[in-house]
């Protein structure tokens, strides 16, 4: 069996035991987390499109990501849209708009100016969560958001919940496979090795690095939406800075460029950010230490170090591969 | 809204920016000259600002217990620095989360140390009354804090132009190689500019927290603006930290004096206008 | 409207028909850094199809003028004229696409992809394909065939697959040149393109650059006067910014002022 036919066997059969853990009799608040794993995970899966693959260090998608949550709060209780697929696609749209006032600012800058710019970003953004309290809530945030029915079924209760988010993930990784694999995805991947030979062939490189944000930006808004609707609450957290940065670890951790490793950084960062504040007060800096370890021991994520220490428990030396494209 | 309505808010406006010059001057020169992001500058100010408070509490004077805070910061910085963050400091990532790491870890730990509850502070004996001309009135100390900084200021440029260090340092800002190969202890420079980052931070802790005061969190509310300083200014320039921050001070006064519900957001107004029209800021050089 | 050279006092249905053939014309181009001068009035005038070697000391400014007529570098004054159009104010990947390619100095290629992604990404840059997002690469298969095949003609076909990174210094400096080619050029900027190789590889190069020059205009600059003088038919040669000596070969190398610039007349 080629690679390749492993690796989809693989992914399926995990797919398989994604949609059997609920029944298998995994409790309530494991499949709380799982389905938390999966809205991460797809959120996260954005950011690497940008880092990995188009090489863009974006600190502002916590914003983009709270902007599809906000978006689902504020039309449920104000606008009193309440549907899956329009606040769906509100949620998206919402996103994109403002990943597109995004670019326009951030991309003016290359490399580190870039990033400052959408950190300033992310905190613009979070300050008007913060403080426009007649429509966010300010601090308290928005509350009471219903699930809506998906279809005929109806998943107010978790493990309902779960497979809405666990087919979503599996959709938007699906898309984004392809996405990277397409003539497009080669496009990013040439804009992010060597801008200067991408110009030299006649791409316009501030283009593909804007649709890049954008499109980045509509699955962030796919995460977001979900993430309302899993906790029926929104409050600035969600956009904060540190929320950036955990999804900028669980890419890390997961491994930059590697897109299907992202789901296995966010069962970890789900995970410990659920269990250390259960161990210890001080669970923000043993997340800190956490972020410092990985960001300097492990900064070819999960995907590489597993199987490596893998094959040093079974005393194997793994030759070293190139980076899969 | 009468007289008393503009300067207040100028006035205020200006002692604001003046704080934010402590924090952006550093933030902008350790930018500009080793590429890092240091996410922790605003964490530096708040441990200044509770250093500063506890040693006041045990009777120490306010300037000697501000000086003691910046030491501190810098000490702490400087460890990290050396210890982590050097190795990284073409990375632009790594480093990034590197200091953000470790604010995470020094807001908790100022957290578990001094407790969720904000510390008003008091302005120093001699510096604690107001100052009435005509009908208007304003505190004391917003005035000595912007005289104070602005005297920091100098220093700073003064030791940037005139002392050897400071050529070496804007050497190698302007060009890191070009520097290193002229035999310009380009590491050196580095050290001195983190310190004194770190140290100008923690050192405008307490200076600043009669205005500010001291609680978790208030890091995470100063950032914003700091960074909007290091956009509009100039990534790099100490000039135009100075002018940055006296342009955000005012703007941030006047827009939550106006528009209580968007302050953010009208620093946005600045920051984008830069982004239109000028991206490398009002004095920075094109990166 | 074309820009005129002051000097030029052919009739007018002549000067129409000179314009036709030009492909590249620079009208005084100057380029200071602060007070730094780095070329001083330079004009040329390259014709369609005519192969031109741009030589003169280090620092003389030639990677310079290349970045500028590429559209990497702003001019501080002057004009650049491509295919009859003014393209002083156009931007480098805008250049490109009217037909302007050009290879760098230093190798710069995508390192972490293959070879064959590289000359994709040179294939489809012209074509609306560069746009699809949800068809995998693998569907284009005559893309690929492309590809392969253009690898086949400088005998590179067995590294199809492999990482650039992978590849000897000499297969990246012809893959370099493939890249320009792949984007069926009308002018082609080359600089320096057998810099650092051995001679075998660099025969190799001006081989496939001799092939390749039906109706493709070109502008070399390099230091090997071997390949210069095996490969372009006109010099300009550049000293300190400055326009010291344009013209044939043979007569450029004949000029007494350029033997002494190259200190002793090894020209």
């Amino acid at each position: 069996m080629s690679v390749g036919r492993r690796w989809i066997v693989a992914a399926a059969a995990g797919f398989v035991v994604a949609l059997l853990l609920p029944r298998l009799g995994v409790p309530t608040f494991y499949v709380s987390l799982l389905t938390q794993t999966w809205i991460f995970a797809i959120v996260a899966m954005s950011l690497d499109l940008l880092v990995g693959f188009t090489g863009l260090v974006n600190f502002s998608q916590a914003a983009l990501f709270g902007v599809g949550a906000y978006a689902v709060a504020i039309g449920a209780t104000r606008f009193h849209v309440t549907a899956f697929v329009p606040v769906m696609a509100l949620g998206i749209v919402c996103a994109m708009v403002t990943a597109a006032i995004f670019g326009l600012v951030a991309l003016r800058s290359e490399g580190v100016g870039f990033i400052i710019i959408t950190i300033a970003l992310n905190e613009i953004v979070w300050g008007l969560a913060y403080q426009w309290v007649s429509v966010s809530g300010g601090d308290n945030g928005i509350t009471g958001i219903v699930r809506p029915h998906v279809g005929p079924f109806d998943v107010s209760e978790n493990t309902g919940y779960y497979y809405v988010c666990l087919v979503s993930f599996a959709i938007c990784l699906v898309l984004l496979l392809v996405l990277v694999r397409s003539p497009f995805g080669l496009v990013l991947k040439g804009v992010r090795e060597t801008p200067r030979r991408m110009r030299a062939l006649g791409y316009n490189v501030w283009l593909y690095r804007y649709l890049a944000m954008t499109i980045s930006g509509g699955f962030a808004g796919v995460a977001g939406v979900l993430f309302a609707w899993y906790n029926q609450f929104v409050g600035p957290v969600a956009l904060s800075l540190d929320q950036s940065t955990q999804i900028l670890i669980i890419v890390i951790l997961g491994g930059i460029g590697t897109l299907y490793g992202q789901v296995f950084g966010a069962l970890v960062v789900v995970f410990l950010s659920n269990e250390l504040s259960a161990v210890t007060q001080r669970w923000e800096m043993v997340l800190g230490v956490i972020y410092f370890a990985v960001v300097m021991y492990a900064p070819g994520g999960l995907v590489v170090l597993v199987p490596r220490l893998w094959n040093r428990l079974l005393g194997r030396r793994m030759p070293v591969t190139a980076e899969e494209s | 809204m009468g007289l008393q309505f503009y300067v207040q808010n100028a006035l205020g406006g200006l002692a604001y920016g003046s704080l934010l010059f402590l924090i952006a001057s550093g933030l902008t020169l350790i930018f500009g000259l080793m590429r890092i992001i240091n996410l922790a500058q605003t964490a530096f100010y708040l441990l200044g600002a509770y250093v500063g408070l506890t040693l006041v509490a045990h009777g120490t004077n306010f300037w000697l217990a501000s000086v003691a805070g910046g030491a501190v910061t810098m000490v702490l910085g400087l460890a990290v620095y050396s210890a982590f963050l050097h190795r990284y400091h073409a990375d632009h990532l790594t480093s990034l989360l590197l200091t953000l790491g470790f604010a995470l870890i020094l807001d908790d730990g100022v957290l578990a140390v001094w407790g969720g509850d904000p510390r008003s502070i008091a302005p120093p004996p001699g510096l604690a009354g107001s100052i009435h001309i005509g009908t208007l009135v304003f505190p004391e100390y917003w005035l000595a804090v912007i005289a104070i900084s602005f005297t920091i200021a100098a220093v700073l440029f003064f030791a940037l132009q005139r002392t050897m260090l400071g050529v070496m340092i804007r050497a190698s800002v302007d060009d890191e190689e070009m520097a290193r190969g002229l035999g310009v202890d380009v590491n050196r420079a580095f050290f001195v500019v983190f310190a004194a980052g770190a140290f100008i931070a923690g050192l405008g802790g307490l200076l600043g927290g009669p205005i500010t005061s001291a609680y978790p969190g208030l890091d995470g509310e100063i950032t914003p603006l700091a960074f909007a300083v290091v956009i509009v200014g100039g990534m790099g320039s100490l000039t135009g930290a100075l002018v940055g921050s006296l342009l955000i001070g005012l703007v941030n006064a006047f827009g939550k004096a106006m528009f209580p519900e968007l302050s953010y957001f009208t620093i946005f107004v600045p920051v984008a206008l830069i982004m239109a029209f000028r991206p490398q800021g009002l004095f920075g050089r094109k990166l | 409207m074309t820009l005129r050279q002051a000097q030029d006092d052919a009739p007018a249905a002549l000067r129409q028909a000179q314009d036709d053939e030009v492909c590249l014309r620079l009208d005084g181009v100057s380029k200071r850094f602060g007070s730094l001068s780095v070329l001083d009035d330079v004009s040329i005038t390259i014709r369609t199809g005519e192969r031109c070697g741009i030589i003169g000391p280090n620092g003389a400014g030639k990677s310079t003028l290349f970045n500028i007529i590429a559209g990497e570098l702003p001019l501080s004054r002057g004009a650049v004229s491509f295919l009859g159009r003014d393209v002083t104010r156009v931007s480098a990947h805008a250049r490109a696409r009217r037909g302007m390619a050009r290879t760098f100095q230093t190798t710069t290629l995508f390192p972490r992809l293959t070879v064959i992604e590289n000359l994709v990404l040179a294939l489809q840059a012209h074509s609306a394909e560069r746009f699809t997002m949800l068809v995998p690469r693998s569907r284009y298969r005559a893309r690929d065939h492309e590809a392969r095949a253009l690898l086949e003609r400088v005998g590179l076909g067995t590294r199809a697959d492999a990482l650039v990174d992978a590849l000897g210094y000499g297969e990246k400096r012809q893959i370099e040149i493939l890249l320009a080619l792949a984007q069926r050029p009308k002018l082609l900027l080359l600089d320096e393109p057998t810099a650092g190789l051995a001679p075998s590889d660099a025969s190799l190069v001006t081989e496939m650059l001799k092939r390749e020059h039906a109706g493709l205009t070109m502008v070399l600059i390099e230091h090997d006067m071997g390949v210069v003088f095996d490969v372009v038919e006109r010099l300009t040669v550049l000293h300190y910014g400055r326009v010291v000596a344009d013209g044939p070969v043979e007569a450029i190398r004949a000029d007494a002022n350029v033997q002494e610039i190259y200190l002793g007349g090894k020209v």
